[in-house]
């Protein structure tokens, strides 16, 4: 067992024990709270997995924007009674169910299909390299442009839309224009 | 060292902790969190197939950036419509709102 | 213009009056009038002209007026339908055309025109005294019609054509008889007259069937005049069923195809001309308004029937000559003739309605001409018909004028009654008599000379006509004729027969005329009685001209005295129509003497019983005859008789056992069985499958929906993490499915 197979082995058990609580936390601020430090430990496997930029950006875009304005929607959707009783539906078991047996599915898949053992060879370029050819992709025509592009223009009617629904209704006299 | 299936594995159980919280939660803002989880596994997937097996195509970094991007639209897409909802209906449970139901 | 072109030209006028009458003009009377007797006019003066050829034709029976058209196309050759004016047809002609248009001047007055209309008059009744006809115009339509079939008749060159005129007069009496249809008596006429001549039409028709098949031609000529056809036909008709029944065989193996036939024709004149035993109708037929008596019931149509006979004179009389004893045929038919007179007479002496005498006079004269006919009298036979056609038409235009007068006698009498009894006034004015006086009994008549003399004076030349009033009455010649004609040839039975009955004629003549015109009133109305208009008088007297003169054309050359005067134009005549000329007689006094005895003695007879009859006696006759008075008066039962043999059954047949037991039982019950029959299976169609299999088919289907939908309604919980986790499943079935099973 080498040390990055301890680091791992520690960051992933983080992470997933986070993850559980995330999804059986009953207060939802607590889950909140988890959730952020999911996201955390997501960003330090990215770090391992040495994509150092996109863990950066998974800190500040999921952790700091994300996280955030979930915890926004937590404390802008409180009812007084919300936080207490059952935080799982009737259907927990089947969904307990269901994600099990994804699980061994997708175990099952692993194991069938060759090569996944592989470890890493060397990265031949630099960090430095990797970022800029990875903002260079982003905006070359033969390559990633296209898709950013449509990204942008997504994020920007998300964010159209996001102000227009969640405008607050009692404007006019009459409620009307909701989306 | 660390073999790509280990983080095959991680991501999976992810994703399954991630389905769980969709499918289980009661509240709208619970399952988006789900949701975030789901789409983090994914993107773990990503990184590391690129890592693993074509670290010279940037192709897998790229794509986890959009996935970044559509990620953060469709929370804060998705929490505006939470939100106006709760206006309406004063509850942000998923199963009150059930004007669908025949 | 050629003669024959005229001829076909004559039916024509009236018919086309009868079309514009009827389609058009029958809103105006005057209009309606005028036309028909134009066409009339028309009509009579085309027949004048052509008679006027036709005399002065040498050898009109050699060289007849002839003319015809292919008019129905039948293989190889065609039917022919045409015209022919020989000697017969001429006179005919001659006597139609007059008497016709006298008629139809007649009727003008005779219906009142001129007269206001009454207000209580309806159409369909006799009008009350003074009013003017209200069907005035359907008439004249009428008689238009009639005069066009009877014009057929005369000129048609064969016999289908003769049948069709023959037919069309038919429809004309019937509807003539119920001219006033909204009497019941009249009702009962029309259908009688219509019912008993066709029992005669139907044995025509058989005969000129048996005609056309044995011979394959209906032409006058190309049979009639045909000795070589005429002997074809001399073979015995029933040969087969003679031998079969011998008890019969004298009498059918005595039968030629020529007798057989001629007989079956025969028939249709023992219909049409009233003689026994369908004599029946002429009496009831009087009904009818009094121009249609005298036009109808006295000189044509009734003639029309003799005019057959005398035309098919050559089919009976085959293999007869004259001096000849006589055929079974024409032995039937002399023995219908002078039974006929006789028993006609009879009767006649009984009756007490002025037009019913004249009705059964009629009858005995056409018997007359008939026994004349089937002595071989034939020229006789023709004399008599034209002159008792004028002289018939007379007396009975006469009997109407008298009619006319007494309904006017009634009226006026019956406002008198109501001036002098002023309280009593009936609700209808002046026309409610107290006195319902029937303005046609003789016994309510007498001593109308004084009021109406000219219809006295030419009522009793006529009635002298009739009777055979020696020399200067036409009816003296021509009755005078057939008795010598009986008598020289060796038929007593006939002779005497018909001698008695000239008798009677004479005699119930006189009673007729003493009870009408002689003597003094018998009741206000006849005191009240006065002339008729000058459209009735003046055709009164051109028949009364003709009826003295036409006797003239006929003296028998060998008359003492006049004979040879005059040649006999008539007998010359006449006798051209027939193939073989019969020779004239040697003078014989003893016929002309029993004709003067019996008509002179006649009219004596009567004068001197009725001369003193009064009012509200009793006719003088009946104590002296008793039973046999009683039978003549019920004119023998005939009519109760065929009421029980054949009407009532018939009506039986047709009321019960077709209308109620076949129409209505198995008809009717068959319908409705049937329909009960669908309605059940209908209905249980309906129960047993239709509701139950398909309805509920359907039913079921639906509610299996319904049901299904409501078990499925489930799935649609409206929880998107339900969808989710089943869309999952379903994904992972599948999944699997592809992996582990398909590989």
């Amino acid at each position: 067992m080498t040390t990055m197979q301890l680091v791992f082995l520690l960051i992933g058990a983080i992470t997933l024990l986070s993850a559980i609580m995330v999804v059986s936390s009953p207060r939802l601020v607590h889950a909140a709270l988890w959730l952020i430090l999911v996201l955390a430990g997501v960003a330090a496997l990215f770090v391992l997995l040495e994509a150092g930029f996109l863990a950066v950006v998974q800190v500040a875009v999921y952790i700091g924007a994300i996280a955030i304005l979930i915890i926004f929607a937590v404390m802008l959707t409180r009812r007084v009674m919300t936080d207490s009783g059952p935080q799982v539906n009737s259907n927990w078991w089947a969904a307990a169910v269901a994600a099990l047996l994804l699980f061994g599915a997708l175990l099952a898949l692993f194991s069938q299909v060759s090569g996944l053992a592989a470890t890493t060879s060397a990265l031949t370029a630099s960090p430095e390299t990797i970022v800029d050819d990875l903002g260079q992709a982003l905006v070359d025509v033969n390559r990633y442009v296209l898709p950013f592009e449509v990204a942008s223009v997504l994020l920007l009617a998300a964010m159209i839309g996001a102000i227009v629904i969640a405008r607050p209704s009692a404007r006019s006299t009459d409620e009307g224009g909701e989306q | 060292m660390i073999p790509l299936s280990w983080y095959l594995i991680l991501a999976a159980a992810l994703f399954c902790i991630g389905l769980y919280g969709v499918l289980a939660r009661r509240s709208a803002v619970a399952i988006l969190m789900g949701i975030e989880l789901m789409l983090n596994a994914v993107n773990l997937n990503l990184v590391a197939f690129w890592r693993y097996l074509t670290p010279s195509l940037i192709a897998g970094q790229a794509f986890a950036v959009i996935v970044f991007a559509v990620a953060a639209s469709e929370t804060a897409v998705g929490l505006a419509l939470i939100i106006s909802i709760y206006r309406r209906r004063a509850t942000a449970v998923a199963d009150e709102i059930n004007l669908m139901k025949w | 213009m050629q003669p024959e072109l005229l001829t076909w030209l004559i039916p024509l006028p009236p018919v086309l009056a009868f079309a514009l009458i009827v389609l058009f003009l029958n809103r105006s009377n005057r209009l309606s009038h005028t036309l028909a007797v134009g066409a009339m006019t028309l009509s009579w003066a085309l027949a004048m002209v052509v008679f006027w050829r036709a005399i002065t034709t040498a050898d009109l029976g050699l060289h007849p007026i002839a003319a015809s058209i292919n008019w129905l196309p039948a293989g190889r050759e065609a039917l022919r339908f045409g015209v022919l004016i020989d000697p017969l047809s001429a006179v005919t002609l001659f006597f139609v055309a007059w008497t016709c248009l006298a008629i139809f001047v007649y009727s003008i007055g005779y219906h009142n025109f001129g007269k206001p209309r009454d207000p209580e008059d309806r159409p369909g009744l006799p009008p009350h005294a003074g009013g003017i006809e209200p069907m005035y115009a359907r008439f004249f339509a009428f008689i238009s019609l009639f005069a066009f079939g009877m014009l057929t008749l005369v000129v048609s060159d064969n016999l289908l054509l003769l049948f069709m005129g023959w037919e069309i007069m038919g429809l004309c009496s019937y509807l003539l008889i119920g001219f006033w249809y909204g009497k019941e008596s009249a009702k009962k006429a029309m259908i009688k007259a219509f019912i008993t001549t066709r029992v005669g039409d139907v044995f025509m028709l058989l005969g000129i069937a048996w005609l056309y098949s044995y011979t394959g031609s209906l032409n006058f000529r190309e049979i009639l005049y045909n000795p070589e056809l005429l002997q074809s036909l001399h073979t015995p008709a029933f040969p087969e069923l003679a031998a079969r029944i011998p008890a019969l065989y004298p009498m059918l193996s005595s039968v030629s195809v020529a007798g057989a036939i001629g007989l079956l024709l025969f028939m249709g004149t023992v219909g049409k001309s009233a003689q026994w035993p369908l004599h029946v109708w002429l009496p009831d037929a009087m009904e009818g308004p009094t121009p249609v008596s005298a036009m109808i019931h006295a000189a044509t149509m009734v003639s029309a029937g003799v005019y057959l006979a005398a035309r098919f004179f050559p089919l009976l009389t085959v293999g007869w000559h004259e001096g000849d004893p006589l055929t079974t045929a024409m032995k039937v038919v002399a023995f219908i003739g002078a039974f006929t007179a006789l028993f006609a007479a009879t009767i006649a002496l009984t009756q007490n309605d002025i037009k019913r005498v004249l009705a059964y006079s009629t009858i005995s004269q056409l018997g007359y001409m008939v026994a004349a006919v089937g002595i071989g009298a034939y020229a006789a036979a023709v004399f008599h018909l034209v002159t008792h056609a004028f002289f018939k038409a007379l007396l009975f235009l006469g009997s109407g004028s008298v009619i006319h007068g007494m309904e006017a006698g009634v009226a006026a009498s019956s406002t008198h009654a109501a001036d002098a009894m002023p309280g009593q006034e009936g609700p209808a004015g002046v026309h409610k008599t107290h006195e319902h006086v029937d303005a046609q009994n003789m016994s309510n008549m007498g001593g109308l000379r004084r009021m109406m003399p000219v219809t006295f004076w030419t009522f009793l030349i006529g009635g002298l006509a009739l009777s055979g009033f020696p020399l200067i009455t036409a009816g003296f010649w021509s009755k005078d004729e057939i008795l010598a004609d009986a008598f020289g040839n060796g038929h007593l039975a006939v002779f005497l027969t018909l001698a008695l009955a000239a008798l009677l004629t004479a005699f119930y003549t006189m009673r007729q005329i003493t009870l009408t015109f002689l003597g003094q009133p018998r009741t206000q109305a006849a005191e009240h009685a006065h002339e008729s208009v000058w459209t009735m008088t003046v055709p009164l007297v051109v028949l009364a001209v003709f009826a003295v003169a036409a006797g003239w054309t006929g003296i028998p050359e060998n008359f003492p005295g006049l004979g040879g005067l005059v040649p006999n134009w008539f007998q010359d005549f006449v006798v051209g129509a027939l193939p073989e000329h019969p020779e004239t007689l040697a003078f014989n006094p003893v016929p002309l003497l029993t004709s003067v005895v019996v008509a002179l003695g006649g009219l004596f007879l009567g004068w001197l019983v009725y001369r003193r009859v009064r009012a509200g006696a009793e006719d003088p006759l009946k104590k002296p005859l008793g039973l046999l008075y009683t039978v003549w008066e019920r004119k023998y039962g005939f009519d109760e008789l065929y009421s029980w043999a054949f009407v009532r059954p018939a009506y039986w047949f047709a009321e019960t056992f077709v209308y109620r037991w076949l129409d209505r039982g198995v008809i009717d019950g068959i319908l409705h069985g049937v329909a009960r029959i669908a309605l059940r299976l209908g209905s249980a169609l309906r129960n047993y499958f239709d509701v139950p299999v398909i309805n509920g088919t359907a039913d079921r289907v639906g509610q299996g929906i319904k049901r299904a939908g409501h078990e499925f309604r489930v799935l649609q919980s409206g929880r998107v993490q339900q969808y989710l986790i089943v869309g999952l499943v379903f994904a992972g079935i599948l999944l699997s499915y592809i992996l582990v099973v398909k590989p």
